[in-house]
């Protein structure tokens, strides 16, 4: 498991490869409030390549987007299977986050 | 509460993953790796292997290592799952004292709730499995979770 992050245009891209959950969660946080910290004030985060999300991942994804918000920023999620759209409408965050189906949609969104 | 899991090894037609790790959650990814492999051995739904084993079962773990255990590396978390053509029982065992499951029925998806960060965990436990219980245990804690296979 790990994370990737490269700049697309103004838009911070985080790609998640294999599991979000408790044991890698502070990693991903870090990663992101460091590119805040930064100055940075666009985020996608890109699950084509992540296996499964526990609670503890989806609280970090919740915490991050209040942080990146707090600073006048935007967070999109993109990409996500089957059974991630399951587990994000299953705790209604659907409802909460901003998903597109593709990284090229969620790019044109902010 | 019902009785833990008895001493029945594997064989052709039973699968049985039984380990004790210290509570350290770097160490539930191959836990949940180890059953999950076992469901997929005995042909559980994709569904089944990819997303409910995998999510509820990290969760109990990550339950027994976090609150039982209290993040506490020289005490012992042990798993036992029992998977067959039928299901996956799996029980989570800590050295804690438990929590009453039926208190901590709090909904995360309620509006007042939504935005929190934590309160998720026992919440997919239940959605992702098909019972959910505390079982009797000599000393610790053990939380059982039952999924029948689809």
């Amino acid at each position: 498991m790990s994370f990737s992050i490269k700049k697309d245009g103004e838009v911070v891209v985080v790609d998640v490869e294999g599991q979000l959950i408790v044991g890698n969660r502070q990693e991903l946080k870090q990663k992101v409030l460091d590119e805040l910290e930064r100055g940075e004030k666009k985020f996608l985060i890109d699950f084509s390549q992540t296996g499964y999300i526990d609670s503890s991942g989806l609280g970090v994804l919740v915490s991050l987007s209040k942080k990146i918000r707090e600073q006048g920023g935007e967070l999109r999620l993109a990409n996500l299977n089957d059974d991630l759209k399951t587990l994000f409408e299953l705790t209604k965050l659907d409802t909460l986050f901003q998903i597109a189906d593709t990284r090229e949609r969620a790019l044109q969104s902010f | 509460m019902p009785p833990a899991l008895n001493d029945e090894r594997s064989d052709d037609r039973v699968r049985v993953v039984e380990v004790d790790i210290p509570s350290d959650v770097r160490y539930i990814e191959r836990v949940v790796e180890l059953v999950r492999r076992e469901c997929e051995s005995m042909a559980f739904a994709k569904r089944q292997t990819a997303f409910n084993v995998p999510v509820a079962l990290t969760e109990a773990l990550s339950n027994a290592i976090l609150r039982g255990n209290h993040d506490d590396p020289a005490k012992q978390v042990h798993v036992r799952a029992r998977i067959d053509t039928s299901g996956l029982i799996v029980e989570v065992g800590d050295e804690g004292t438990g929590f009453d499951l039926d208190s901590a029925l709090s909904d995360p998806t309620t509006p007042d709730n939504l935005a929190r960060e934590d309160g998720r965990g026992l919440f997919l436990m239940r959605k992702l499995m098909d019972r959910v219980e505390r079982v009797d245990a000599p000393s610790g804690s053990v939380v059982r979770m039952t999924l029948h296979r689809e």
